[in-house]
This record gives C-alpha cells, sequence and structure tokens, in this order.
C-alpha cells in the first residue's frame, strides 16, 4: 500500500496536515473552520464561481478561493480579516442585488442558502441596488424553474450532468444574461428533463422547487364528499423526522401514521403493501422470462425518474423493462378497485393522496397509461416528504411528541422486503428474497443479500439458484446506470436483472426529500448511508421479511387478482412504456 | 552544418533563383499592400487597376505583386515601386484613378510622382539594396531597408513587423529567401530543447498579450512536465477593440508564426499546435491556410519536420466572438468545444491545460519574436528594450492622432514619443487629453504622464497596462466619464457571467456610470465606483474581471474633476453627453432657415422663416437633431 | 435492436443539412477528441444558412452526439452566432474604439432609427439586418460600416439614408 503524500500547512496560525491533492477550502474544514462558499458542492465538480469562499494565502497579489486552491507546502492562510469580510460581504451583496426581496414569501425561507449567508457575512444595506433579471417562471413540469431566484452557481447543471447523466440543464447566454436552462430554452415539460429533482435539491435558493400538492390536499380533506386516502412510501419513514429535529436514520413509522391521521385523512396505508406486491408480479415476471431465456435482462421499473430517462435515452431497453407498474401506482390503482369494492365506495369519490420521496412521482401520477378507465390518475395527489413536513406544521401537529399509530388494513401490512425498497439495492434484495424461493421451492437460510446494499454506484454480483448463475446488476444515479445499461446494449455483459434507481443512494435520498441537517449536504454518501440503515433495521426487526408471504397480498391473490401475472393483475398492475421526444444524448 | 541546415539552404537558393528570374530581375516591381485594412480602402481595386495598365500598355520587365500592410493605416492602399538602382518610392492612400497618373508618369516615363507619394523626410534610402532586403542581413534589419526614408517609419523599429508590407505573404519562397525557417532548423538540430527555452529565457522575451510573464520561464514550466502529450497554442483572438496587430502579422507574415511554434513545440514538447484565431479574420484565416499547407508540402509540418526525426503540425482552431477567449484558460475551453469560460488558476496550463495536458499558449506577437531571438541571438534581442522589457512593442495608434496605424517601438519609448514622434501630434489642431493604452483592461494617461515610458513596469505604475497594444488618443473633445462608460459597456458585454463579481459587479458599475453621464449622479457615486472597482479587481476569476475596474479607476483618479462636473454641476465639460447638453441658436449665425424647427421632434424650436429661431431649453429633449439639421453651425450645443 | 431507432433519429437529422455539411459533421466524428470540433460545426452550418435555428442545433447534437443544451449552450455563448434570419443586406458597423471614438454611437442610432430594429435584428421585409463588430481593424477609416462585402469609411449619420438607398431602402416606406 502506497501512503498518500501529506502536506503541512497553516490556516490561521494553525497548524494542519492534509493530503497533498487537498484544497485549502478542505483543508480548513478538517479543522472546523467554517469557510462560508456557495457553488461549492463536495460531491460536485469545483467551479470556484461565485467568489464566497475567499480567504488570503501569504504571497498571493489577491484573495484566492478556497474551493479550488490546492494546498502546498508550508502555506500560510487567512480565512478573515477586515478585508475578507468587506469582500465576501460585498460579493453576497451583489448576487443580492439580482435577486428577488421576497424572503418572507419564498418557500425556501429558513432553509436558503443565500439568505443564511447574506445573514452571516452582515449584507444590511444595500449599495449597489439596480436592475433585476426577469424571466418566465416554467411551471410546466413536476419541478418548478425560477430563473430570477437562480444565483447561477451552476450546481443544478453539474448534478444533472455529474451524477445523473440526463444533461437537461445548462447554462445558456452569456455574462449578465446568462441564464440556466434546458435546450433553447424550452419548458422542462418539453425537454429530456426526467423529474428527479436533484436540482431542486442541490439548489442553494428557490430556483428550482417542487410542484405544490398540498393546496389540492387540503382541499380534498376539506370536501365532504370525498374519501381521502394516503399512503406513505417505504423511504419518508427515514427521513420525515429530520423534518422535526430527529437525527437523520431515525425510523418514525408509527409517529408518521399518527400524523397523518391527525391531519384528516380517512385512512392511513402503506405504499410497502404494494412494494410487496410489485416483488410478487414482478417475480413471476422474471421467472417467466428466465424459464423462457427472453427478454432478459429484467430491468425493474419503480423508480419513476429511471422510467423517464429510459424513454428518453434508453428506449431500445423499453423490452425489457418490467411492465409492472410501481408500487405507488399500484397501491393507488388498489385503492379504486380492490379497497373500494370491499369498502363499497364509488372509487370516483376516493380521492388518493401518495407521499413520496419523489418529484418525479408527480409526472408518473399524471401519465395518461395510468388513469382510471374514467379519465383520472389513480392517483390524485403526491406529495413529497418536504411538503408533508411543511403541511404538518402547517397544521401545527407536534410530530415529535405523538404516539405511534397503526397502519390501516387491508392495504397496510407489509414485510421488511418492502420496507427496503427506499434504498439503492433494496428492490433487488427483496427480489431475490421472493424469486430463489419460487425457483427453487426451497426457504433460504439467510435473507440478507449484503453484496446488494450500500451506497455505492454500482453493485455487481452473482448468484447461484437452481445450479443457474443469476447475474445481477444493481445502480443509482443514472450517470452509474449508463455504465450498466450501456454493457446491455452492447452485449458486452450478460445480465439477468438488473435494479436502477434514478436517484443517487436510491429513495432516501430522492428529489422530494428533506434538505439535510446542519453539517451534512444533499449527495452526501453518510447520509444516505444512515436514511438506508433505518429502513434495514426496520426490515431486521420485522418478522415477516418475504413479499410473497404478506398474508394481506395472499388475500388479495385469493379474492380479487387471481394468480400472480392474470389477466386482471395486466389490466391492473402493469402498464407500457413508449420512446420520448426530445430524445436524450446517451 | 546539419544536413536539414544544407537542404534548407539549398531550398533558399531556388527559392531566390526562381524569385530572381520571376520579380527581382525586373526593371519595375510594384507591390500593393493587401491587408484586410488595405482592401477596405480600396486597395483590391488598385491592384485591379494596375494589372490592367500593365496589360493596356503591354509594359515588359514590370511585375506586380501583393504584400502585407506596412501599418501605414491613414493612407492605404500602399503601393510600393522600386526601380533597378533607385529607392522604393511608397504611393499612398492610392485610388484606381490616381494609379493612372502614378503608372503614366512612374512606370511609362520613368519619373517617379513625389506628389502621390508618402512624405519622407532627409534621411534618403540612398543605402537601400536589394541585397539588404534579402541577404542575410539581421532579420529585424528588413523593412527599414525599404521604409525608414518615410519619418512614420523611420521613427519606429520593425522587429515582430520586419517582413510585413515587404514580403508576399502568400509566397513561401519569399519567406526563404528572408532566411525564414532558418531559425527553426537552428533550433531542432544545433540545440537541444533546453537550449531553446534558456535561450529564450535569456533574450527576455515577455507575453506580447497583455501580462508580460516571461515566456522562457513559462516555456520552461511546460517543458519539465512529464506527459507524453503537449500542446502549444498560439492565441490570435485578438479582441482588444481598437487593436490589430496580430491580424496584420498574420495577414502579412504568415509562416514567422509558423516557424515560432514549431521552435516553441520543440522546446516544450509538443508535437501538436493549434493557432486559436477570431472568424472575423477571414484574410487572416486564408493567408495562415495557405502557409501551413506550403509548410506541409515542403516538409516543414508534419511528420519528420525538416529531415529530423522531430514531428510537428498545426491546426486552425476559430473562435466565434468572445473576448473573453483571449484568457488562457477560457481559451482552451474554446479549442475543446465550450463555452469559454475561465477556470481557476492553479493549475495552470503549462501542467493541466488543453484536454488536461501541458500547454503552452503565447500570443501572435511573441511567436512573431522566436525566430529573430534564435537567429540573431538573445543577446542582440535583450540590448533592446529596458533592463525588464527586452525588445520592441507593437501598438495600434488610433484615435485622435495626425498619423494612425500600426507602430513598433523599442519598449522604453516614451508615450510622448509615440503620439507626437511617430503618431505626428494630435490631429485638427485640438488639445492633448489623454492617452489610453491596454484596450478595456487599461487606463486612461493624463498629459502629466507623457514620458512614461511604454514598459510592463511603468504602465502598471501609472495605473494603465501594456495589454496587447492598443493605442487610442484622446482629445478635448471626448468625455472621460463617457470613455470609461465606453470600456465598461464593452467588459461587461464581454463577461462570461461565470464568477459574480464580474458578472454583477460591472454591471453595478455600468449603472452607476450611466446615472452620471445621464445627470442622475448624486454624492457618493464616485466612492461606490472606487469601494466596487476594488472589489471586482480583487475577487474576479479571470484576468478580464479583475482588469475590468481600469478604465474607471484611472479616469476617476486622472480627470475627478470631469466626474465631479456630472455629478455636481449636471454638466458635461466636453459637451458629450447628450442629457447634460443645452442646445442654443447663435442669433449672428442663424439664417431663418428653419430646418432645426422641422426636426425638432418636440416642437421646442419657435421663430418664423428668415428670422432668427430659438430654442425652448425647458422643453428640450437634448435628442440633437437641430445640431445635425443645422447646416450653419448656428446651433450651438456646449 | 439499438439500431433501429437510433438510425432513424441519425436519419432525421442528416435531412436537415446539406450532404456537404453531413460529410464534414461525420469527418469531425472521426477525429480525435470529436467534441472539440463543434464550434467549426455550428460556423459550417451557419455559413450555409446564415443563421442557427433550433432544428438545426437538434440535427447538430443528434450527429455529434453531444447533448443539445450543450449545444445551445456553445452557440448562445458566442456572439458569431444568431439564431434569427439575416437580411438580405447584411449591415456591419464596427464598434471597436477608434469608431466609437469618432462617433459610431451616431451612426448606430440612425440606423435603428431608419430601420426600425435593434441591433441582432431584421427588418421585417427581410432587407436589412443590423450587426455590431468588434473592431474589424480599419481604425484609420472610422467609422466603419460594412454592407455585404462593400466598406463604407468615415460614415457620418447624415449619409446614413444615402447608403441605405443603395441597396433599395426607402425612407418613406420604412417611416410607415
Amino acid at each position: 500500500m502506497t501512503t498518500e503524500k501529506k502536506i503541512t500547512l497553516w490556516i490561521d496560525g494553525v497548524q494542519v496536515t492534509v493530503p497533498e491533492k487537498s484544497t485549502v477550502l478542505q483543508a480548513a474544514h478538517s479543522i472546523n473552520i467554517e469557510v462560508p462558499s456557495l457553488c461549492y458542492h463536495p460531491d460536485l465538480s469545483v467551479l470556484g464561481a461565485c467568489r464566497v469562499c475567499l480567504v488570503e494565502v501569504e504571497g498571493q497579489r489577491n484573495p484566492v478561493a478556497s474551493c479550488s486552491f490546492p494546498v502546498a507546502e508550508g502555506m500560510k492562510v487567512k480565512t478573515s480579516s477586515t478585508l475578507l469580510r468587506r469582500l465576501r460581504r460585498d460579493v453576497v451583496e451583489l448576487i443580492l442585488d439580482n435577486h428577488p426581496m421576497d424572503c418572507q414569501t419564498c418557500v425556501r425561507n429558513g432553509t436558503c442558502e443565500l439568505q443564511k449567508l447574506a445573514y452571516d457575512l452582515g449584507v444590511r444595506e444595500r449599495l449597489f441596488q439596480g436592475e433585476r433579471k426577469h424571466y418566465e417562471i416554467d411551471t410546466s413540469s413536476p419541478v418548478h424553474r425560477n430563473p430570477d431566484k437562480c444565483i447561477l452557481c451552476g450546481r443544478c447543471v453539474r448534478v444533472c450532468a455529474e451524477v445523473q447523466g440526463v444533461n437537461n440543464l445548462g447554462v445558456q447566454n452569456r455574462g449578465f444574461h446568462n441564464v440556466v436552462a434546458p435546450a433553447h430554452g424550452a419548458k422542462m415539460i418539453d425537454s429530456v428533463c426526467i423529474h428527479c429533482g436533484q436540482c431542486v435539491n442541490v439548489c442553494p435558493t428557490a430556483a428550482f422547487t417542487e410542484q405544490d400538492g398540498t393546496e389540492a390536499v387540503f382541499e380534498a380533506l376539506a370536501n365532504p364528499d370525498l374519501h381521502v386516502v394516503v399512503h406513505t412510501a417505504p423511504a419518508i419513514r427515514a427521513t420525515i423526522g429530520e423534518g422535526f429535529g430527529f437525527k437523520p436514520g431515525t425510523p418514525v413509522t408509527g409517529k408518521l401514521v399518527t400524523a397523518l391521521r391527525r391531519a384528516g385523512f380517512h385512512k392511513v396505508f402503506d405504499t410497502n403493501f404494494a412494494a410487496d406486491l410489485t416483488i410478487v408480479e414482478e417475480s413471476a415476471e422474471f421467472i417467466d422470462r428466465v424459464k423462457k431465456n427472453e427478454r432478459l435482462p429484467l430491468i425493474t421499473s419503480c423508480s419513476p425518474g429511471w422510467v423517464n430517462f429510459m424513454e428518453r435515452f434508453y428506449p431500445e431497453l423499453i423490452p425489457l423493462t418490467s411492465t409492472c407498474k410501481s408500487p405507488m401506482s399500484m397501491q393507488s390503482t388498489l385503492l379504486k378497485t380492490y379497497y373500494a369494492q370491499q369498502m363499497g365506495i364509488d372509487p370516483k369519490n376516493i380521492f388518493v393522496v401518495a407521499i413520496m420521496p419523489c418529484t418525479a412521482k408527480k409526472f408518473e401520477a399524471d401519465r395518461v397509461e395510468l388513469r382510471t378507465p374514467w379519465g383520472k390518475p389513480y392517483t390524485d395527489a403526491v406529495m413529497t416528504t418536504r411538503e408533508l413536513i411543511w403541511m404538518l406544521k402547517c397544521l401545527g401537529i407536534d410530530f415529535a411528541n405523538l404516539e405511534d399509530g397503526m397502519f390501516d388494513s387491508p392495504l397496510g401490512v407489509s414485510s421488511g422486503a418492502g420496507d427496503i425498497f427506499g434504498a439503492t439495492g433494496g428492490v433487488m434484495e427483496a427480489a431475490l428474497r421472493t424469486a430463489y424461493e419460487k425457483i427453487t421451492g426451497q426457504e433460504l437460510e439467510t435473507l440478507d443479500f449484503k453484496e446488494v446494499r450500500g451506497v455505492e454506484g454500482v453493485k455487481e454480483t452473482s448468484i447461484d439458484i437452481n445450479g443457474m448463475t443469476i447475474n445481477i446488476g444493481v445502480a443509482n444515479g443514472l450517470q452509474n446506470a449508463r455504465h450498466i445499461l450501456d454493457q446491455v446494449v452492447s452485449g458486452e455483459k450478460v445480465y439477468h436483472i438488473i435494479e436502477i434507481m434514478a436517484c443517487p443512494g436510491g429513495c432516501v435520498a430522492g428529489g422530494g426529500q428533506p434538505y439535510p441537517p446542519r453539517g451534512m449536504h444533499v449527495l452526501d454518501p453518510e447520509l444516505g448511508r444512515m436514511r438506508a440503515s433505518a429502513l434495514y433495521s426496520i426490515d431486521a426487526h420485522k418478522s415477516l421479511r418475504k413479499s410473497h408471504e404478506n398474508p394481506g397480498i395472499e388475500l388479495l391473490y385469493e379474492n380479487f387478482l387471481g394468480a400472480p401475472n392474470s389477466h386482471l393483475c395486466h389490466e391492473l398492475l402493469h402498464t407500457h412504456y413508449e420512446p420520448k421526444y426530445p430524445r436524450g444524448v446517451k | 552544418m546539419s544536413k536539414p541546415m544544407e537542404q534548407l539552404l539549398q531550398l533558399r537558393q531556388k527559392a531566390e533563383q526562381r524569385l530572381q528570374k520571376e520579380k527581382l530581375s525586373s526593371k519595375i516591381r510594384i507591390t500593393v499592400g493587401s491587408a484586410t485594412c488595405e482592401n477596405a480602402a480600396g486597395a483590391n481595386e488598385v491592384f485591379k487597376r494596375v494589372e490592367e495598365l500593365m496589360q493596356q500598355h503591354k509594359v515588359k520587365d514590370v511585375t506586380l505583386s501583393r504584400v502585407g500592410c506596412t501599418g501605414r493605416c491613414d493612407m492605404e492602399p500602399v503601393v510600393t515601386v522600386f526601380s533597378k538602382g533607385a529607392a522604393p518610392v511608397k504611393y499612398s492612400a492610392m485610388t484606381p484613378e490616381k494609379v493612372v497618373t502614378f503608372f503614366e508618369s512612374h512606370v511609362l516615363k520613368g519619373v517617379p510622382l513625389k506628389a502621390l507619394s508618402m512624405p519622407n523626410n532627409a534621411r534618403s534610402s540612398a543605402g537601400f539594396s536589394e541585397e539588404k532586403l534579402w541577404g542575410d542581413a539581421r532579420l529585424a534589419d528588413r523593412f527599414s531597408s525599404v521604409f525608414s526614408d518615410v519619418d512614420f517609419f523611420g521613427k519606429q523599429m520593425r522587429v515582430t513587423l520586419r517582413n510585413c508590407g515587404v514580403i508576399d505573404p502568400e509566397s513561401l519562397d519569399e519567406y526563404l529567401v528572408v532566411r525564414g525557417y532558418q531559425a527553426a532548423v537552428k533550433a531542432l538540430t544545433e540545440m537541444n530543447p533546453q537550449d531553446v527555452v534558456n535561450t529564450i529565457t535569456k533574450s527576455g522575451l515577455r507575453g506580447r498579450g497583455g501580462g508580460g510573464f516571461p515566456t522562457g520561464v513559462k516555456w520552461n514550466f511546460a517543458s519539465v512536465q512529464k506527459s507524453e502529450e503537449k500542446y502549444i497554442i498560439c492565441n490570435a483572438d485578438e479582441g482588444d477593440p481598437g487593436a490589430f496587430m496580430d491580424r496584420s502579422t498574420i495577414e502579412g507574415d504568415p509562416h514567422t508564426i509558423v516557424e515560432g511554434m514549431i521552435i516553441g513545440g520543440f522546446a516544450i514538447g509538443a508535437k501538436q499546435g493549434y493557432v486559436y484565431i477570431r472568424a472575423e479574420y477571414p484574410l487572416a484565416i486564408k493567408r495562415l491556410e495557405v502557409a501551413i499547407d506550403a509548410a506541409r508540402k515542403a516538409g516543414f509540418l508534419g511528420k519528420n519536420i525538416f529531415g529530423t526525426d522531430w514531428d510537428f503540425d498545426i491546426e486552425i482552431r476559430l473562435g466565434a466572438g468572445a473576448f473573453v477567449c483571449g484568457e488562457e484558460t477560457a481559451l482552451i475551453r474554446s479549442i475543446e468545444g465550450a463555452r469559454g469560460m475561465p477556470r481557476p488558476r492553479p493549475p495552470y496550463p503549462a501542467v493541466r491545460g488543453l484536454w488536461g495536458k501541458p500547454t503552452v499558449i503565447n500570443n501572435v506577437e511573441t511567436f512573431a519574436n522566436i525566430p529573430v531571438v534564435i537567429l540573431d541571438g538573445p543577446e542582440w534581442f535583450a540590448s533592446i528594450g529596458t533592463e525588464k522589457s527586452k525588445g520592441t512593442k507593437v501598438f495600434a495608434l488610433a484615435g485622435k492622432v495626425c498619423n494612425t496605424g500600426l507602430v513598433e517601438v523599442p519598449m522604453g519609448t516614451t508615450l510622448r514619443d509615440v503620439v507626437y514622434g511617430v503618431g505626428g501630434g494630435i490631429r485638427d489642431g485640438k488639445k492633448f487629453k489623454a492617452v489610453q493604452t491596454g484596450g478595456p483592461a487599461g487606463g486612461c494617461l493624463p498629459e502629466s504622464y507623457l514620458d512614461t515610458p511604454v514598459d510592463y513596469e511603468s504602465l502598471m505604475a501609472a495605473g494603465s497596462m501594456m495589454g496587447s497594444g492598443g493605442m487610442i488618443v484622446i482629445d478635448e473633445d471626448s468625455c472621460m466619464v463617457d470613455m470609461a462608460r465606453f470600456f465598461l459597456d464593452f467588459t461587461q458585454d464581454e463577461s462570461c457571467g461565470k464568477c459574480t463579481p464580474c458578472r454583477e459587479g460591472t454591471k453595478r458599475m455600468l449603472e452607476i456610470l450611466q446615472r452620471i453621464a445621464d445627470g442622475k449622479g448624486v454624492e457618493g457615486d464616485i466612492e461606490k465606483l472606487l469601494r466596487l472597482g476594488d472589489t471586482i479587481k480583487r475577487t474576479s476569476l479571470c484576468g478580464l474581471g479583475q482588469a475590468a475596474p481600469n478604465p474607471v479607476i484611472s479616469t476617476i483618479k486622472h480627470f475627478r474633476d470631469e466626474y465631479d462636473a456630472h455629478i455636481r454641476e449636471k454638466r458635461c465639460p466636453a459637451g458629450v453627453c447628450t442629457h447634460l447638453l443645452t442646445y442654443t441658436i447663435t442669433p449672428e449665425k442663424c439664417v431663418g432657415c428653419g430646418a432645426c424647427k422641422r426636426k425638432c421632434p418636440v416642437n421646442c424650436i419657435s421663430g418664423k422663416p428668415k428670422e432668427v429661431y430659438v430654442i425652448d431649453s425647458a422643453r428640450c429633449i437634448q435628442c440633437g437633431q437641430c445640431f445635425e439639421a443645422c447646416k450653419f453651425d448656428a446651433v450651438k450645443r456646449k | 435492436m439499438i439500431s433501429d431507432l437510433f438510425k432513424k433519429e441519425l436519419e432525421k437529422a442528416r435531412a436537415v443539412f446539406p450532404d456537404t455539411v453531413v460529410k464534414y459533421i461525420e469527418e469531425c466524428s472521426k477525429k480525435k477528441n470529436p467534441d472539440s470540433h463543434l464550434i467549426s460545426v455550428l460556423h459550417k452550418v451557419q455559413d450555409h444558412f446564415g443563421f442557427l435555428a433550433n432544428e438545426h442545433m437538434d440535427a447538430v447534437s443528434t450527429l455529434m452526439q453531444i447533448p443539445s443544451t450543450r449545444v445551445t449552450g456553445v452557440a448562445s455563448f458566442y456572439h458569431f452566432f444568431n439564431f434569427t434570419p439575416r437580411g438580405k443586406h447584411r449591415i456591419s458597423l464596427c464598434m471597436g474604439t477608434a469608431c466609437f471614438v469618432k462617433g459610431a454611437g451616431q451612426v448606430l442610432n440612425k440606423l435603428k432609427d431608419l430601420l426600425g430594429i435593434d441591433v441582432g435584428q431584421t427588418t421585417s421585409d427581410a432587407l436589412f439586418s443590423i450587426d455590431v463588430a468588434r473592431c474589424v481593424g480599419a481604425c484609420a477609416l472610422a467609422p466603419v460600416m460594412i454592407v455585404d462585402e462593400k466598406v463604407y469609411a468615415s460614415v457620418k449619420p447624415d449619409q446614413v439614408t444615402k447608403i441605405l438607398a443603395e441597396y433599395g431602402f426607402d425612407p418613406k416606406k420604412a417611416k410607415a
């Protein structure tokens, strides 16, 4: 093992030793000096554009941007001085001067990084105020784009290209007229955007936000003619606590159920139920394909960001992608069919709300192929975790001190396999638990498939099922997914089953999840790990850990669907895909 | 002597023989300047007319060819006539009509026409000989052998522009005869890369693109990098409004750039060179293409160049109109096919440049000096100029000066010598106000600074900079607030928008300047400009932003009274800022024609025909229509 | 299984351009660092059409396999590229320092006034478009105005109408 070369330098008189390739900012962080920064993001490439993280380095004529300035042996750095304070203040004021002064009415009030910086750096008056830019707000898709609030830090552009490989957002025009937009300044809905919401996550201001789903929900709840039901995705229970002061990774399922009930929902169901159902259907699909040795590998279809990506970037893979609807759509469909029938309620009077970690779910809910025979979406409203947090605060619900509640039946029971859907590798692990037993007819000794767990971008492994080697690929973050998909397309490598989640780390880091607490950041692998650990611990503590053993599922097939992959199953639980335009560049 | 050198000298000999046969032996040799500026002034028509006359009169023993431009801008097109045994005669400001006159007299009758030629001073060019022009003389002596009798040129020293206006830029033969490519072969065969780097270092040559970084040091950084691939780039993205020496150099002497790049590539270990050139320079692009093709055909580019084991080739890449691409890292991004946005340095391009490989970027003028340093020696080169700034510098002298054009003078020459010596002083007897150097990155220097020597440090200390060599002379008719606004408007428009201070800050400075010019300035505006300027200078990502406030800061420093007049008295002393002007009609001059009244869009002029008209200043919107309309100079604006 | 869908895309993109442009793009794609030829390709396309339409840029994106947001990002960064058809006669006014000092600003205002368009725009009858150049390097002739290929030196505002008339400009029609 080669030992990395180390560099010793002095920051504010403190001696610090860091790896050779470090930047001054990293070195400062290592001794708990928080240099203010804006465009810098630890998991994206370095831009050096905002000029907020200035420090003085002895021997340099002017202050330097610490985010990009490499450390050197014996270097002497000052992170605060009268000059730096003034320069940083002026730079942040220049940003503010071209930013709407509407903090109080802004959705990022309190979570805005610019607001915090302006306060921290003491911008108390505006010296250089002048003309402000004015653009139209693009509300065409679940991801809203408001260039007036954009400070051109370029994080969204970088996450869209470097993490998601979508390359939808780019800086257009030049200079003062720079604007972040899709090609031709097109509306998001007419672009190659996959609505994953990672731009919303990394945006320091409210230049990217999600479409508001709360208003429709409030209205439905106030409508006495409607039966309003809600179901919550696996990942919500692992993250919503963060909105109420819990440490990331604290599972709060019971409080979540109670909170939703207090909010006025008539029934509170668990999307996990449909996650189990997805596994049963998908396993049946997989086993069928393996038996016939056709349309392999099977690629999962739970992640709507991935499905959007597939239709635009890899339409060749349509035949390979599982036709199973996502758990959200299965659950919503069952609520307006099976549940409506059981309860004797006119499905037209059922209003289905889904709490999702995801902005792309809003797009999915709106898909024409996922509508009722009477032309309405099966899912009437989608709220992200962030929106639910706000809604509960708005209602004055003291989340942290709520007693635990239980999901309603029949669509509220779930196995541990359903819980882990929220983390990368979770769908694969759940599927393997079922497929293995279905194929071999034998019970699994250990249920944990550790090879597919963890926040690494690409995980590959092979397992033996009945003497047959099954090659498995798991990817999260679409730039990582390309690595596997390109091999599938080229035929370079043989896979049998592939799980793709659009967001880096899976749904726990989805585009609708809470802005991270101080000291952590979006895309932080550690944050993903902590959140996922909540789900794995729920799974580990359950006795019911295999989807096909979920008694509710067994009952559902018996009473309603018939056998997995039956005709009715296909009608209600499966969907189809189409190549979409404009086409993305691979 | 090395084999490649022998071969090159043979080629030169053959070229000379061809040239003798085709041109030099003829009784009369006519050259027509043919750079973009010459053509704009009508050089093509002039060339055609001479050609027609030659056919019409069936003259024998007369040859006609094109050369680059001499840089005597306001006397273009220039036609030079070489007659055997006589000093060349330079006909200036030629038109097809004037061509007939000089042709009949000089070519047909053998009588040079003094009246149409450039005024020459006492110094005669009796010393002129073809030998001096084509022989083994010092490279830098070429130009003066032909042109030094003309005052404008005689006061200059042409090192970079040594061949411009002298040789046919599209002829490899002519370049070979003026010892072309000898420096390259010398470097490749008689020196090792380190020798070349050392030689350049020793010469004291500094980057002519603006920064003035020592070229040898830069080359050394790149040469010590261990990398399979390295690149050398010629920056021909001349973006300063008012600077055109790079264009002129390429149009007049493209092989020099090719040769300079070959030497640079060899020194740092780069086998591929790129010329990044503005798309707005079609003729320069064409001439460079012709030169590269010819060099490739001759075996000077490609594999085993000059018969050595060294490979080197050059590709041309076009810019697309972005001033910021003159900045090294932005230029690299542009060659890579991306938005030309600079990135933070370090790492410097010499370490991580084009496609992440060690890369050296020098500008055209720098490369043009390389063959001179190699062939005439670093000691000779270092003998020109000042202690820290060696060699010569080319300036594009323009504005309100009598003689405009390209001026090449030894470093250390005073601004006064350039403006009043070479430039001949201020036009139309007006009063000198300032000289602006360094383009949009530079500053305006007042009369009291005229004895500043032009070298990197002195100009910097005076609050301006060398830049790429724009030099604009400003007279009393220009308003310094307006000038500052013009330059800031430029940088603001050219800001790439990547970093906050440049994108947002220049916009705010421009707004403040605009409001001062509009008469809406308030106390404290100047302080705001200075504070913001300082912030932008200290915090911007690249040189463009770091220098953007210079024109504002320097005009405030030297012409604060003009700013104060705008802000406090709502008055523009130079009478430029329209919103601060008042229009009046001088009764003695008014003939009562009514032209002003008809033009006035707000009907604030009253009067009857044949009587004196009057402007109601309360309602006047200062549009200036009346001023333009008056044919009798009766409308006064102040 | 890829190729059918992709081939169709490529064919559609090829059909946007004349063969010479398609050939140029394909040659560039074969070279080392193909993406680096994007600007040259855009030059080529604009040379042919006189401007860059969305359709052109999308086709470049498909043929070069460069995300279209990058293609438009690059095209909109450089002032040399324009996105609307140019007029039959292209007026280019030099705005270099020398021209500015000698009154190019007034000439520009006169042009804008007469034609009723701004810089970068084209008159509704498609006869004229105005662009400003950053120093054409003919400073001695300042202010310089270029119509198509013809250079007009030392232009004064009151000469503009006459110059435009040479190209079919009708002042009466323009006022209406």
